[in-house]
């Protein structure tokens, strides 16, 4: 009985010499020039005035079924394709891991489905698998995350980061007589969506009406609670006259309204900004949180399956400046790089809150 | 006595297989053509090719619970490399030296120090895991060469590459463990460890190779499931441990250790395949999935047991414990 392993360097070797395929050396560099030098897809001429198909298949798939946001997206989407007479159907992994939506794409193409509305988990994972849906003839619409732009048609934005940061500054200048200081209590100093929103917040303020209003002080909480929690502990101490903070981050607006309805400022200092209604719900209906404002998932969803029908019947080819009708959200206007806008975010209240569950 | 339940329990499985093929074939729209085929055995390639490796790690009575995470690790080194631009054939040389390291550290820490190895390697399931996101951080490298991803995608008619990879490795395997000395070694060491000492088996030196085997193998599968979705990030390929161990322990390999078969352990895994394939396809929702899979795998584990308890009662003499 031989102790030596002859064998698995030989495996090693046979991988290698398989995976390695006779080829040069190819750099990123290499990568970037021949994609540069690729010519850009042209898709089909639309026609504006095609009547929506009958019975199109739509496919949700979100980043994992079962997460109540997306249960209330894909019910918005199926809602919107029983308006069209077509049928919606939500498939997809139970965990949100970046490459589990793959085998769920390839099903979908045996199914032939007509159209494919997905949120990606990966945005580069899922594109060789979509790009075969869409030699398929299959349309795809991506929502709330966008694939990088080869794997779909029309990508289907929530908010625009503009609208986000001036309605933020809009409904808090409401709630505090358009005076006083104000302060913002964000994520990371380095988070680049909210430091997008916060410049257009600074540009916002810029205008006459907010003239008595003055921006104190940009705190970060880096979306950790318990930073979260002490950051305006620390605001309200430095600055006691404070009217109202704004947090465009859900678990910082979450953590400021926990410390506020404990104390003395509750109802004085005006909290708005980013939030889902179930983690907000208790201090909306105490008085810590008069309004806050996201986008509503349902119509997010029902916006998609509109987007998807419009492509499947042609209608639409994600080309700049198409226009389709959305049923009720009235119509919509394909922008750059295939982007559809949802609108302007949602604003929640005492009156509104107990109609969502997400 | 043992080869025969192992042989029985294949049957079974192969029996099983058929059986939800033609099922699929017959009553699941769009199951059976070659483009799907090509999906259902192309899904299955990083599985198989680690659970190679992780029958002989099993049928030597240790495990590798890291497979997976060295997996991500080798993703993310590939990532960085490419990042820093370097050719990306010498960065699959690096990658398949990181998975042997990987092995190496794990199987080290089992022979020398005499730990045991589920313990390593739920250690080292976490270390390797929180190396890969320190490497690439949470960012996603997707550049890749279009003759690699394009490759890994590939297929001849309904085979796809990748699958002809795992043929390939797949009999290779099958000839060392079932027909030379160093496979008789490792079901001798793993049906009694002390007793394959004494007749001569370098324990620890086998041990080694093996754990050293199944990082070369996860690293190797690193780069078929990073160009296959063209995609390298530190979480690549989270939870596949569990589906790989599930997939050997379902084609008939005792968790104990000295029982099992290559081609049992191949064919549970194009089960798993099949049956999750199909029933995706059918629209059967996702708890359904996740139900009926760890179904097949309790009646694996409780199969074989049963009926050697089974036939223990009815025939007390005959089941004893002889040695091989």
């Amino acid at each position: 009985m031989t102790t030596r392993t002859p064998w698995r360097p030989t495996a090693l070797l046979a991988g290698l010499v398989l995976l390695t395929a006779a080829c040069g050396g190819t750099t990123k560099s290499d990568v970037a020039k021949q994609q540069s030098s690729a010519p850009a897809a042209s898709s089909a001429p639309a026609d504006p005035n095609a009547p929506l198909k009958q019975g199109l298949k739509i496919a949700f798939l979100p980043k994992q079924v079962n997460n109540p946001y997306f249960t209330i997206a894909d019910d918005g989407g199926a809602a919107a394709a029983k308006e069209f007479g077509g049928e919606a159907k939500e498939v997809g992994p139970s965990e949100a891991s970046a490459s589990s939506q793959v085998s769920y794409i390839n099903t979908l193409i045996q199914q032939k489905q007509d159209a494919i509305v997905i949120s990606a988990n990966d945005p580069n994972a899922v594109v060789p698998a979509l790009t075969r849906a869409r030699a398929a003839g299959i349309k795809v619409v991506s929502y709330d995350s966008d694939t990088a732009p080869a794997g779909r048609h029309v990508f289907v934005n929530q908010a625009s980061a503009e609208d986000l940061g001036r309605t933020e500054v809009q409904l808090l200048a409401e709630q505090i007589g358009h005076k006083g200081k104000i302060a913002v209590l964000s994520a990371t100093p380095n988070a680049t969506n909210q430091n997008t929103w916060i410049d257009f917040m600074k540009d916002e303020l810029k205008k006459p009406e907010y003239k008595e209003m003055e921006l104190v002080k940009v705190a970060y909480g880096n979306d950790e609670d318990q930073k979260s929690f002490t950051e305006t502990q620390g605001l309200l101490r430095s600055y006691p006259d404070l009217a109202g903070i704004i947090s465009p981050t859900t678990v910082g607006i979450a953590a400021a309204a926990r410390y506020l309805s404990d104390s003395p400022y509750k109802g004085k200092v005006k909290l708005t900004g980013l939030g889902t209604p179930n983690q907000l719900k208790k201090f909306v209906k105490d008085g810590t949180i008069e309004a806050f404002e996201l986008w509503n998932p349902a119509d997010l969803g029902y916006l998609a399956s509109y987007a998807a029908a419009a492509l499947a019947s042609g209608q639409i080819s994600g080309a700049e400046g198409e226009k389709f009708k959305a049923g009720k959200l009235g119509e919509y206007t394909v922008g750059a790089k295939g982007e559809v806008l949802l609108g302007k975010p949602t604003v929640f209240n005492k009156e509104n809150i107990d109609k969502f569950d997400f | 006595m043992r080869l025969d339940l192992a042989r029985r329990w294949e049957g079974l499985i192969l029996v099983l297989l058929a059986g939800v093929v033609v099922w699929a074939s017959l009553g699941v729209d769009g199951f059976a053509n070659g483009s799907n085929i090509s999906f259902l055995l192309l899904d299955t390639t990083e599985i198989a090719l680690m659970a190679l490796t992780m029958t002989l790690v099993i049928i030597a009575a240790e495990i590798d619970l890291s497979v997976a995470s060295t997996l991500g690790l080798s993703c993310a080194v590939l990532g960085r490399l490419w990042n820093a631009g370097l050719p990306i054939e010498a960065i699959m040389p690096i990658c398949l030296l990181v998975g042997a390291a990987c092995g190496a550290f794990n199987g080290l820490l089992v022979t020398r120090l005499g730990l045991p190895s589920l313990a390593v390697t739920i250690g080292t399931f976490a270390l390797f895991r929180g190396l890969a996101y320190v490497i690439l951080g949470d960012q996603a490298v997707a550049d890749l060469p279009p003759a690699y991803t394009g490759l890994a995608t590939a297929s001849f008619g309904p085979v796809p590459v990748a699958t002809v990879l795992v043929a390939v490795l797949a009999a290779v395997a099958a000839v060392v463990l079932h027909a030379t000395g160093p496979g008789r070694s490792i079901f001798a060491l793993g049906s009694n460890e002390e007793a394959a000492f004494f007749a001569g088996v370098r324990v620890k030196r086998i041990k080694l190779w093996l754990f050293v085997a199944s990082g070369v193998m996860a690293s190797l599968a690193s780069l078929v499931y990073t160009f296959r979705y063209a995609s390298a990030r530190a979480d690549n390929g989270v939870g596949l441990e569990l589906a790989v161990v599930a997939a050997v322990l379902l084609g008939g390999v005792s968790i104990f250790g000295g029982r099992g078969t290559l081609p049992g352990v191949l064919m549970a895994v194009l089960l798993l395949g099949v049956v999750r394939n199909a029933l995706i396809l059918a629209d059967v929702a996702n708890e359904v999935l996740n139900f009926v899979t760890g179904l097949l795998l309790v009646a694996s584990v409780l199969a074989p047991n049963v009926g050697a308890v089974w036939r223990r009662r009815t025939s007390p003499q005959v089941e004893g414990k002889s040695a091989t």
